[in-house]
């Protein structure tokens, strides 16, 4: 295992949605400082919108919203836990990325007089743009990378971040092809590294059969935590209604504009409101529950031409591989409703609202540590939400190494992150990590699954915990493997840190994303908080706290404005 | 520890008389970093089960070689 040293002046780890936006952004603002996108896949098509993407969810358009109404909305959907200036940065925001990625060449869909065609999939207002043409998107953001000149390294993943007296100053990595590993020095470094997309076990037992890209394992979660930032609201889990089996969306916000819609097995709607929720998710687990299930997306209502369209976007785009998922089973939309089923669990701040806490700058509680996209604790903040947040940081970033030097790498540090990286080689004949990882998420289904259970999250938790010596005797016997043992890591970070917040709430909130059992009211006298997570300097415990809410942007009456999507 | 090798059934089938010895297209844009080339016969094949079945390596490959198939626990 070779050392290569490397020094710049911003850093972005993980070269997706926000990072592209991220990088290109720094450098437009500061062509003359060293920028590099460090990724572990490579950046043509990594991410969630390696296939592109069949629209926008959170567009807020001058003419059909406002950003005060979209943080309205994001407020009341979220039972009220945000800060709203960072949600506000997305409806202030996303509309300048809408059309600067139109001058990049990606196509948003129009109406006859030329203006964007929003469609309302939200309980109020219209926030969705279709991109039936969208699947270039990763290619065009990639192209924009390297037409600005900016560095990138491929097939390196970042195990974690460099601090000195509490300052971001870079990140160790893994060539996952060669094994070599990276020392990078920065003066700010922003991890965008998407959401923990492994953390529960997909039904069909396959463990990469997750609805977000499996590369993304909950990295940087767990090396935010490690480095001693904070963490919010965690135990706000990612739950989806997706396809069963195949565990990909079923695409309500594509279809219901067309007539198609959520039912139950007899046919009949049983959720007022297609926009994902956990009161949305509630509403499908009381169904399934009451012995109306299975539900489906139904479309056998609509006509020929009608289905047809729709499954032109949808077999084009985003997830394409579902057209031979449903011709495999014989499955045709003009007869057949999309059997959809409620996933696993994950940590995701771009669909629900959990992540590494950032103010409106994308600022980490480590100075010179930022974060954006599905993993900053932004709210439903989507694919416009990564960009907006990848731009604001880099822009934010840039001011900051202003008056900054690099600092000193502690060489301690480095030892012993080698030889944590080393363990698995070293042991080529240990549990493979397919069967480690296999155990670890069954776990998190046995007992984070919601709804929760008291006992059961204690259970959890304990295991997790004891967990960290099944990791010592993980077996790596190439650079590869080696990369799916230390993913481990970053998931078992992630699962403790999920028990001990669902634990720590002692309220239920957020719909079925944190349903308690034993506490099954919103209680706002006492949770009308964050929850945040930090590793202890003094003994590397995980410690848990609540924290106010930062003062409201728009009054809004909570008590009142009920998030409610059920049919009567 | 006592190890075995299980037989699985993968999801991506490379048809070998189409895989160019030069191209390594597929394997750089996999995100899951599971296509390699086997350095007897040049051509690419899928050396770890792990596949999103997103489809970046069927669309990129320039002879149409690559046919993607959902994982059998899914199918
Ligand atoms: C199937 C699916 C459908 C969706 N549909 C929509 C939609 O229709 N509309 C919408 O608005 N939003 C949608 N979203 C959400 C939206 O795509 C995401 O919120 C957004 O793309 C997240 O951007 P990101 O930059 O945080 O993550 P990503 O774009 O996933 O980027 C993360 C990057 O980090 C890299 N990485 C991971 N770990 C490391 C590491 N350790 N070191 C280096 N690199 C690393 C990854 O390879 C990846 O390139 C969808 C998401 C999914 C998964
Ligand atoms: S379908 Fe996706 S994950 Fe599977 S081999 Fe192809 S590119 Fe890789
Ligand atoms: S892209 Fe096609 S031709 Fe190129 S290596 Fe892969 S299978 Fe062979």
């Amino acid at each position: 295992m070779e050392i290569i040293n490397l020094e710049v002046d911003f850093l972005v780890v993980g070269g997706g949605t926000a990072g592209c936006m991220a990088a290109v952004k720094a450098k437009q603002k500061s062509p003359d400082s060293s920028v590099l996108v460090l990724e572990k896949a490579n950046i043509r098509r990594s991410g969630a919108i390696a296939m592109g993407m069949d629209g926008v969810n959170t567009a807020v358009i001058p003419g059909n919203s406002t950003p005060e109404q979209y943080v309205r909305e994001i407020t009341i959907a979220n039972d009220g836990i945000l800060d709203q200036s960072a949600v506000h940065k997305t409806g202030l925001l996303g509309f300048d990325v809408i059309q600067e990625l139109e001058e990049w060449g990606v196509k948003f869909q129009k109406d006859n007089e030329g203006k964007y065609d929003l469609k309302q999939v939200h309980r109020v207002g219209k926030y969705v743009l279709p991109m039936p043409e969208g699947k270039d998107l990763k290619k065009i953001l990639s192209r924009q990378v390297k037409r600005n000149k900016i560095k990138v390294i491929n097939r390196v993943m970042a195990t974690s971040v460099l601090t000195q007296n509490g300052r971001a100053i870079g990140i160790t990595g893994l060539d996952v092809r060669s094994g070599d590993m990276y020392v990078i020095k920065s003066k700010a470094i922003l991890l965008c590294t998407g959401a923990c997309g492994r953390l529960g076990l997909p039904a069909s037992g396959y463990l990469y059969g997750t609805y977000e890209n499996p590369t993304n394992a909950g990295d940087g979660y767990s090396m935010a935590y490690q480095a001693g930032a904070k963490l919010s609201n965690i135990e706000c889990f990612q739950i989806n209604p997706l396809i069963k089996d195949y565990n990909g969306p079923a695409c309500a916000y594509v279809a219901s504009p067309f007539g198609a819609y959520t039912a139950n097995a007899t046919g009949n709607r049983f959720i007022s409101c297609d926009y994902w929720s956990g009161q949305m998710m509630l509403e499908v687990w009381r169904e399934l529950n009451s012995g109306k299930g299975p539900v489906h997306l139904k479309m056998y209502h609509l006509d020929e031409s009608t289905i047809s369209e729709i499954e032109s976007i949808l077999f084009d785009n985003e997830r394409p591989s579902r057209e031979r998922f449903h011709a495999g089973r014989g499955e045709n939309y003009r007869r057949d409703g999309v059997e959809m089923n409620i996933s696993e669990i994950g940590l995701c701040s771009g669909h629900s609202a959990s992540g590494v806490q950032v103010d409106e700058f994308m600022r980490t509680s480590i100075p010179g540590l930022y974060a954006a996209g599905d993993m900053a604790n932004v709210p439903h903040n989507y694919m416009i939400g990564a960009f907006v947040s990848g731009r604001v940081a880099a822009e934010h970033a840039m001011d900051y190494i202003k008056d900054i030097d690099h600092g000193d790498v502690d060489s301690d540090f480095i030892n012993t992150e080698r030889e944590r990286l080393l363990a698995p080689l070293n042991n080529p004949n240990g549990i493979p990590h397919t069967q480690v990882e296999y155990k670890l998420r069954r776990f998190v289904n046995d007992y984070l699954q919601p709804p929760k259970s008291p006992k059961n999250m204690k259970i959890g938790l304990e295991k997790f915990i004891d967990y960290k010596n099944v990791l010592d005797e993980l077996g790596a016997r190439d650079p590869h493997e080696l990369m799916r043992c230390m993913e481990i890591h970053f998931i078992r970070d992630c699962a403790e840190m999920a028990a001990k917040a669902s634990l720590y709430r002692t309220e239920s909130r957020w719909g079925l994303y944190h349903y308690r059992l034993d506490f099954p009211n919103r209680n706002d006298d006492e949770w009308m908080c964050n929850t945040i997570i930090k590793k202890s300097l003094e003994n590397n415990e995980m410690t848990i706290f609540k924290e106010d809410l930062k003062p409201y942007l728009f009054d809004v009456n909570l008590n009142k404005e009920k998030y409610d999507v059920s049919v009567a | 520890m006592a190890l075995t090798n299980n037989r699985v059934d993968v999801p991506v089938i490379v048809d070998e008389s189409k895989c160019l010895d030069k191209c390594k297209a597929c394997i750089e844009v996999c995100p899951l970093d599971v296509l390699v080339k086997n350095p007897d016969t040049g051509k690419a094949y899928m050396k770890y089960d792990e596949c999103w079945f997103c489809l970046p390596c069927e669309k990129e490959c320039p002879t149409g070689a690559i046919t993607v198939q959902i994982p059998f626990l899914l199918r």
